[in-house]
């Protein structure tokens, strides 16, 4: 099993690579591409809600049209081809096997699939562009009738395109966490029992199984709206005889795990993190693992709460708002373990660790809206309105960008083998913070003024004109959250070549990873595997010299 | 999985390397999960329409070849008892009747899918297609999708089947043949499922 003296060619390295590390980077550099793009829609619609009908810089005029297809693919490439593989398929490539002490993957080669295969879905909703009827125009939930005729939305190629790449990025997921169980389960080195596995591992697994159960029914949700599209099925038709709401069930049933999908790896990662910045072990390790067993189960039967408004049977309304109250309980256990971590420790005011705190903090806004969206006598009031995009761009803004750059910085050093500008990496977070709250916290106050979203242009309705000074604000705070992310950009680029050579451990961690070298090398391990000897989370045993422990120690 | 070490133990008591259980099977047991659920969720789109106070199956449309898609299920479940037999057998060391028995899985599977495909003609020149009905619809997507994850068992299968005969499997080299073993018993299975939804 030795890869140590492996000579690779350019394309074998760089592109087609089966060395988990390399494609966890091919999938960091696709999910910031994506980001630029899906960044620069989220102004394009910022701009057009502002100043209606006022041509966009770099744009030129957001038309209705063109408004509503934007809106659709912001919401697609954010979901999808950010916040999957910039928080789910990088750091799991990543982080899996070094945390666990394997040497790669258990499937390298289906790993290598994963990447193209999202890839392939990227330039396929790049291309939708495009195509004659332009690309897909019906919000990125995709409901029917809307979604499942092109006589309805004049969109048919882009249509077509659009699900055939969600496909692409479905199957990616599904072989992706398909992988990481099945190496987490096999692959651990010796000594690694379950309770010494780390909590990122745990909660990117957690994630990986919360994707893979919920997909399925979507995929064949997806591939029956595609026969409605190219074959002339009315499954989704009420002209044809077909049902408009079991797409919705299908599309929730799925789309509200997703968002643990994608809230769980910035959990996991920020558990790790408090455990080196406070030095002391995790407050209750199982408690959290217990919860979050909870919390996956209950995410499998709560997603009707996205439909009280659209014809769901009101009887149904009570139990879904039930368990959606149900599912905080072990949010909150989760959550006020956190809290418990942080007493008595001694704090390292480090980077990682702010930008952990900054996720915790304003997740912990995108959490408790979500109370009032969840009961559904509030919901009837609320929904469909801003205080809905306010909510969830606080659950997933700090989930993806706070939570994935927290581990970014943390491990950026170990990635590259060259440290982050600290200086930049704090503006960065500031300027981040405080312009995520100034673009999203008075759309609260819009939403509950009753202003409805997806409409390009506010200023035919004379009720929202209101509201036009608050969009303003959040607009101008908008671009410049967008632009502030330019730091970030330059940050890792400079310090990828100039940044100064980094040290195998610089924050005195007890996770395997540390003991790897900076980058590890292909196979991460010299000639033999590390031997696991102790818990994760040993920081400062009473009586024992230094206040960390490696997990092994035969390195 | 057995060896649980003491977490409190100091020494390292576990040295060993290898997988703790075999990667490909663990693998292969996830897909067929995924798959489970992917059919859940199309099989509970058609109930919302199969089970609905309105008349189904909708007047006017073919009616579907029950007798002998009973019959044809019977074959199938017919390949799935010949696998086992046939993994018995390898086990036993009866190389002959191992290979035997899993030629006539292939061929089962093969009369299986002619059937089939046959029935699809009929119901086609009847009148029934995915756009006749939402009714037709459902029947292509479901039988279709079985019939497609069949198609690629047998793909499997016949490279089993290819590799038995070359003698690359013995009662200690056994395990495409138990990959193989597990995606067919799950084709095999749904099968019943399925025929009692759609056809009965």
């Amino acid at each position: 099993m030795s890869h140590d003296s492996h000579k690779q060619s350019f394309i074998s390295h760089y592109i087609f690579s089966t060395d988990h590390k390399m494609i966890a980077k091919q999938f960091l550099l696709l999910s910031i591409i994506m980001a630029c793009l899906g960044g620069f829609m989220a102004y394009l619609i910022r701009w057009e809600v502002a100043f209606p009908n006022v041509p966009a810089p770099f744009f030129g005029l957001v038309s209705p049209d063109k408004f509503n297809a934007i809106i659709t693919l912001h919401g697609t490439i954010m979901i999808f081809f950010v916040g999957m593989p910039f928080l789910a398929a990088f750091p799991s490539n990543f982080f899996i096997p070094l945390m666990i002490g394997a040497r790669d993957m258990a499937f390298p080669k289906l790993n290598l699939a994963s990447f193209w295969l999202t890839f392939t879905g990227a330039v396929l909703l790049v291309a939708s562009f495009f195509v004659p009827g332009g690309p897909v125009a019906g919000g990125w939930v995709g409901y029917p009738p809307l979604s499942a005729s092109s006589e309805f939305a004049g969109v048919k190629w882009g249509a077509a395109l659009w699900i055939l790449s969600l496909a692409m990025a479905f199957f990616s997921s599904s072989v992706g966490g398909l992988n990481y169980l099945v190496t987490v389960i096999s692959l651990r080195a010796p000594g690694m029992t379950y309770s010494r596995v780390p909590m990122t591992v745990w909660f990117l697994l957690g994630s990986a199984v919360t994707f893979f159960f919920s997909v399925g029914p979507l995929i064949a949700g997806a591939f029956m709206l595609l026969m409605d599209n190219m074959f002339g099925t009315g499954f989704f038709l009420p002209a044809k005889g077909g049902e408009p709401m079991l797409w919705e069930h299908l599309f929730w049933f799925f789309g509200h795990p997703e968002v643990y999908v994608l809230f769980f790896p910035a959990l996991g990662m920020g558990l790790d993190i408090m455990a080196t910045f406070t030095r002391k072990p995790i407050f209750g390790y199982k408690l959290i693992l217990g919860s979050t067993v909870g919390a996956i189960t209950l995410s499998f039967i709560v997603w009707a709460h996205h439909m009280f408004l659209s014809g769901l049977n009101p009887v149904l309304a009570t139990p879904f708002s039930i368990t959606t109250i149900l599912i905080s309980i072990p949010f909150a256990i989760i959550i006020f373990c956190m809290f418990a971590s942080l007493r008595h420790g001694a704090i390292r005011m480090e980077l990682p660790f702010l930008w952990m705190v900054g996720f915790l903090a304003t997740f912990l806004v995108g959490g408790l809206t979500g109370i009032f969206l969840g009961s559904a006598s509030a919901d009837i009031y609320l929904h469909g309105t801003y205080f809905v995009v306010a909510h969830f761009h606080y659950t997933l803004f700090p989930s993806v960008f706070f939570g994935g750059f927290s581990g970014v910085y943390y491990w950026f050093s170990k990635m590259y083998g060259r440290e982050l500008n600290k200086k930049l990496g704090l503006l960065h977070l500031v300027l981040t913070f405080i312009f995520f709250n100034g673009t999203f916290w008075p759309l609260f106050r819009v939403g509950i003024g009753g202003m409805i979203r997806r409409i390009a242009d506010p200023s035919f309705y004379p009720q929202y004109q209101q509201f036009a000074n608050w969009n303003i604000f959040c607009t101008i705070s908008a671009i410049a959250l967008i632009a502030s992310q330019a730091i970030f950009l330059w940050n890792i680029v400079w310090s990828m070549t100039h940044g100064p050579k980094a040290v195998k451990n610089p924050y005195d961690s007890n996770t395997l990873e540390w003991l790897a070298d900076s980058p590890p090398p292909h196979g991460n391990w010299g000639a033999k595997l590390p031997i696991v000897t102790g818990d994760p989370y040993e920081y400062s045993k009473p009586g024992e010299a230094k206040d960390w422990r490696s997990q092994a120690q035969n390195l | 999985m057995k060896k649980v070490v003491n977490r409190r133990a100091s020494s390292p008591a576990v040295t060993r390397s290898e997988p703790r259980m075999n990667p490909a099977k663990l693998g292969i047991l996830l897909f067929i999960c995924a798959e489970i659920m992917f059919f859940a969720g199309l099989i509970s789109a058609f109930a919302v329409f199969r089970f609905s106070p309105v008349q189904w199956p909708p007047a006017g449309q073919p009616r579907l070849p029950v007798q002998i898609t009973a019959v044809n299920t019977i074959i199938l479940l017919l390949s799935g008892v010949t696998f086992f037999l046939a993994f018995k057998a390898l086990k036993a060391a009866k190389d002959n009747s191992f290979k035997n028995l899993l030629t006539a899985t292939a061929a089962l599977g093969l009369i299986f899918l002619l059937i089939q495909g046959v029935e699809w003609i009929h119901l086609l020149q009847f009148g029934l297609t995915v756009h006749s009905s939402i009714f037709g619809g459902f029947f292509y997507c479901l039988v279709g999708m079985h019939g497609f994850h069949v198609a690629g068992g047998m793909v499997a299968l016949l490279f089993v089947v290819t590799r038995a005969w070359q003698g690359a499997y013995s009662s200690k080299v056994t395990l495409g043949v138990e990959l193989c073993r597990m995606y067919w018993f799950f084709v095999v299975g749904l099968w019943p499922v399925l025929f009692a939804l759609v056809y009965l």
